[in-house]
């Protein structure tokens, strides 16, 4: 495209100031856990490793983390399962009220997560009648990382198309045969970059997870929150604050340099 | 094995039964669960609580959406909620715009990659730490105060321009790549064309390109509005005294103790984002999504 010097030097100029800003605070975040002034005072009178290993022996942000991981880890599981099988039902079949379904998985992280969380939390105590516990957290967090995984089967199913299982059954493969030898080996990449996305994912939630999650637990981002407004405690919660960026910017960018087929779509 | 190969037969034989397996689990639990669970939320909204116990009571009545409409509190709060969601898309859609062009359209395909790689990524940073991290910086002895105060300006402080700054912050991503997609569908050609027939670059992007890209802004918009309209955290942490809907709902499930209430107040977001989308349908921002 043609366009005069000025607009582009204008436009890069936008650029690289938008991208300054959208970096900027995450970096400040990850100095600020060095910056020995417990006000955070800028510009740093010192750096000092201190806060570090003071997270490492405080018990509760040890066991938000372990929370975490724990329903990171289960929420992903089920919606690699979930997620798949929506996936291959979508795309390789036709059938009335499809665009629904679609819409369906979908609809869990369009809505505001505060509509999904309370009405998880009717549901569990008042419909259910069941206490709320790490378990709640866990399906409120499988249902709304469902999409993540589907996005991503979806987009390498439509790659992919159906040829090589049909060759494989042509050779005399079952389908239990061909999706083990065929199918699943073409999909792992992006299973691997779905997972990681939905386990990214549940890692930071905290809308949802505070109206599911059982009363006394704490997933890292609730133990922020409830340690945000104690002065004492903010140099530790600096800390958890970078932990939390560098496990769940890494592996988005290990997705997305897996899949190379999400780049072009957004959250959803 | 043979078991194995025979349902495996079987199946193959039945397209409409393996289908009907796949979306067994995902129906029951999106569909049954989930959708329920809505329901269930919107149906509480017409009973009310026990103003001692806190105990719903299964009672039919519109008291609810009574005191949501006639309650001045409840309509100022609503009223800057759309407001704080209208100014964060206004502001979102003017700083995206301007990236969005130079990603699609002057960047080399490989700077294209690691561009839209850089933008995308910080999307997933917990936003519970993005908002914490613009606490920080919008403190009285923050990077802000320090970088202004050399021009004599200062950090406006905790309160609402700090919620529209740091939602505009939050949801800056969401604008962006729908914007980008739908300037990368927009053929250079046209806006060439445009230039060799006369027409100035301010006359070729009122006349061409933002035309052709207002459904994917729009698209940009429904996310910005929506995560606008639900939020409740970034307002407590850097947002001072000021309430939004969410911390209508929050309070009213914590220490009011009144679940149909909150769910009352719930369905406003919800109510305004379907009045949002059945707008914006002809416009083909669904598309863009």
């Amino acid at each position: 495209m043609r366009l005069s010097r000025t607009t582009r030097v204008v436009l890069l100029t936008a650029l690289v100031v938008g991208l300054v800003v959208i970096w900027f605070p995450l970096l400040l975040v990850l100095l600020n856990s060095f910056n020995a002034d417990t006000t955070f005072g800028w510009p740093p009178s010192a750096l000092t490793l201190e806060w570090w290993a003071r997270v490492a022996t405080n018990q509760g942000a040890l066991n938000a983390l372990w929370t975490s991981v724990q329903a990171g880890l289960a929420a992903t599981v089920i919606a690699l399962v979930l997620g798949t099988m929506a996936a291959f039902a979508l795309q390789r079949y036709r059938f009335f009220g499809r665009d629904t379904v679609s819409l369906l998985i979908i609809l869990p992280i369009a809505l505001p997560g505060i509509v999904t969380g309370i009405a998880l939390n009717n549901a569990f105590r008042t419909i259910l009648g069941i206490n709320l516990g790490l378990f709640t957290a866990i399906v409120a967090h499988a249902t709304f990382c469902i999409v993540v995984v589907f996005n991503n089967v979806v987009a390498r199913l439509r790659r992919l198309g159906g040829n090589l299982q049909e060759a494989s059954m042509d050779l005399g493969a079952s389908g239990f045969t061909t999706f083990r030898l065929v199918t699943f080996p073409m999909l792992r990449s992006a299973l691997l970059a779905g997972g990681l996305l939905a386990f990214a994912l549940s890692f930071d939630e905290i809308i949802v997870t505070t109206f599911t999650l059982g009363t006394g637990l704490e997933t890292l981002p609730i133990w922020i929150l409830n340690n945000l407004f104690r002065p004492n405690q903010t140099p530790v919660v600096n800390v958890v604050a970078a932990i939390l960026i560098l496990v769940s910017t890494v592996p988005v960018y290990l997705a997305q340099r897996l899949s190379g087929d999400t780049a072009s779509g957004g959250r959803l | 094995m043979t078991a194995g190969r025979s349902t495996s037969a079987f199946l193959n034989r039945t397209p409409r039964l393996r289908l009907g397996l796949l979306l067994s689990a995902p129906m029951l639990w999106l569909g049954l669960a989930y959708l329920g669970a809505l329901a269930a939320l919107f149906i509480t909204a017409f009973w009310h609580a026990d103003s001692f116990t806190g105990k719903v009571i299964t009672d039919w009545s519109l008291d609810n959406f009574e005191t949501l409409v006639t309650d001045s509190v409840y309509r100022t709060i609503t009223f800057r909620t759309i407001a704080i969601a209208a100014g964060v898309t206004v502001i979102d859609a003017i700083i995206a715009f301007p990236m969005a062009f130079y990603m699609a359209k002057i960047a080399s395909p490989r700077a294209r990659r690691i561009l839209v790689i850089a933008v995308l990524t910080p999307l997933w940073a917990s936003y519970l730490v993005k908002a914490y991290s613009w606490r920080t910086m919008l403190s009285g002895n923050g990077v802000l105060h320090w970088m202004l105060d050399p021009i004599g300006l200062d950090t406006p402080g905790y309160g609402l321009t700090a919620t529209v700054i740091t939602l505009s912050y939050l949801w800056l991503p969401f604008m962006i790549l729908p914007i980008y997609a739908g300037l990368e569908r927009l053929p250079d050609s046209l806006v060439d064309a445009s230039g060799d027939l006369g027409a100035r670059p301010a006359r070729t992007f009122r006349s061409v390109v933002l035309p052709l890209t207002f459904p994917a802004i729009v698209a940009g918009s429904i996310f910005t509005f929506s995560l606008t309209l639900g939020d409740y955290i970034t307002v407590k942490i850097v947002g001072g005294t000021s309430q939004m809907l969410g911390n209508v709902v929050y309070d009213n499930i914590g220490a009011a103790n009144n679940l149909p209430f909150a769910a009352t107040v719930a369905t406003v977001p919800v109510v305004i984002m379907l009045l949002y989308l059945a707008a914006v349908r002809r416009t083909g921002a669904l598309e863009n999504l």
